[in-house]
């Protein structure tokens, strides 16, 4: 079957035969790699993208029910260029070690710096509370996005 | 695979009495892990996220569609704090309340608020219309229900009046994404009743009769009556051992934990 919608600002279109999930078409399908699959059951936010305004698991996304949606993913976050303020955040606080879990760590703390420039401490940690990091003990993580929203970052 | 995006409840129920066999989707959350880990092959879904009559919040009634992350905001307080537990804002922006009903699971966070408040189940067919079920002929067992094949859950129905006066508390293994190894709702009426009921130690929801009764009859309890209420939670409920806790910690853990809701309660 035939699905058709846009990803980061572009229509696209992709062929999907069963229930898999929107990461494995963004992945292997569309090209884009940037999601990770880790768990496949909505436990480490690797997988995270803005589905319709909201993150998600993109692991617990069925394609085929994406038809007509609007889906943002780390390839559509920053540019080579320029990165985003919350890439160069956690660049400059050393806050990425594999970096297995940084594609989702930055969709989520980008959208929620769109709807909130200056969250707490508490905010943030509430918001990147589904994601998982297997390396950095998150201390780098916290902090980089703490200097962001007081505008010291 | 086929796949039917109904915008409308009807159109739904036409797609599900055209084919009582096809699986139901609303956030996904937890039919895409069955399907992620090889348990669920769906052949036909009918998914649902594109029906605004089920994804409304009105005086008495909470849509199917409606997703945690919108009931973080509801006014019953112990709902919107049992939301703010389910999984993770990932989780929550996806979860809907009628998954959870759907799943059944026993450890689902939303159900024992729903029969703590007398909710009703609101499914709805082709065939044979809406019909009204009370949460306790809803949940039958382990991840079982009382939806016939062709049927969709419409919303769960609030009573007249609900307490304002309401706590929730689960305990897990840690505080983010976590399972209950058991949850409580603890309402209290202005008249000083109690309704208490339990998630995750028994296969349904339950509630706790005889130490709803012990406080109905006591309203401003001693110290010793709340022991003896305690006491009276953890001998009603029948919990299991499995890999998540025990048999003995979930009957002691239950008894604890409505006795701290029903003590909030009281302070409120
Ligand atoms: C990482 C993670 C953490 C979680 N944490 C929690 C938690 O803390 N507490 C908790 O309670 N749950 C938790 N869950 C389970 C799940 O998120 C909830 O049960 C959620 O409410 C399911 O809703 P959904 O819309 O995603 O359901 P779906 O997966 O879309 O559907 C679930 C089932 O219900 C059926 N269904 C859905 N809508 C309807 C309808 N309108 N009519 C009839 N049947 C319907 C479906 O056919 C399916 O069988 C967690 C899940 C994950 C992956
Ligand atoms: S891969 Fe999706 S949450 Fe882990
Ligand atoms: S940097 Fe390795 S998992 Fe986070």
């Amino acid at each position: 079957m035939i699905v058709s919608f846009t990803v980061n600002g572009e229509e696209r279109i992709a062929n999907v035969s069963g229930p898999e999930s929107l990461l494995t078409v963004l992945r292997e399908e569309l090209g884009l790699p940037g999601s990770k699959n880790a768990c496949e059951q909505g436990e480490c936010g690797s997988c995270a993208v803005v589905l319709d305004g909201a993150v998600v698991t993109s692991c617990l996304v069925m394609a085929a029910d994406c038809e007509g949606s609007e889906v943002t993913t780390v390839e559509g976050i920053g540019s080579d260029r320029e990165l985003h303020a919350v890439q160069q955040a956690l660049l400059d606080h050393g806050a990425v070690q594999c970096g297995f879990c940084t594609p989702g760590f930055v969709v989520t703390a980008a959208h929620l710096f769109e709807e909130n420039p200056h969250p707490s401490s508490d905010e943030i940690k509430e918001a990147l509370s589904g994601n998982i990091c297997r390396c950095t003990g998150y201390g780098a993580i916290a902090r980089a996005l703490e200097e962001l929203a007081e505008g010291t970052a | 695979m086929e796949i039917t995006r109904p915008t409308s409840l009807s159109e739904a129920l036409d797609a599900r009495a055209q084919d009582p066999g096809a699986d139901l989707l609303a956030g996904g959350t937890d039919l895409m892990v069955e399907v992620n880990f090889g348990l669920a092959k769906p052949e036909h879904v009918i998914a649902l996220r594109r029906i605004d009559e089920i994804g409304e919040v009105e005086d008495r009634r909470i849509g199917a569609g409606v997703t945690w992350a919108r009931l973080e905001e509801s006014d019953h307080r112990a709902l919107a704090q049992l939301s703010r537990t389910v999984g993770s804002p990932q989780i929550r922006a996806a979860g809907t309340i009628g998954g959870n009903i759907g799943t059944a699971s026993p450890a689902g966070d939303g159900l024992p608020w729903l029969a703590a408040v007398d909710a009703e189940i609101e499914v709805a067919s082709q065939a044979r219309g809406t019909r009204r079920l009370r949460w306790d002929e809803f949940f039958t067992g382990v991840k079982r229900n009382a939806l016939e094949p062709d049927e969709v859950i419409v919303a769960a129905v609030l009573p007249e009046r609900v307490p304002s006066n309401q706590h929730f508390a689960k305990i897990g293994q840690r505080s983010a994404m976590v399972i209950s190894t058991v949850s409580a709702v603890v309402v209290r009426d202005d008249d000083g009743s109690v309704r208490v009921a339990l998630g995750s130690v028994a296969p349904t929801p339950i509630r706790a009769l005889a130490a709803e009764q012990l406080i109905n009859e006591n309203p401003q309890p001693t110290d010793e009556v709340l022991a003896e209420f305690a006491r009276t939670v953890s001998a009603e409920v029948t919990p299991i051992t499995d890999h998540r806790s025990t048999e003995s910690y979930r009957r002691h853990a239950a008894g604890v934990l409505a006795r701290r809701l029903l003590e909030r309660c009281l302070a409120s």
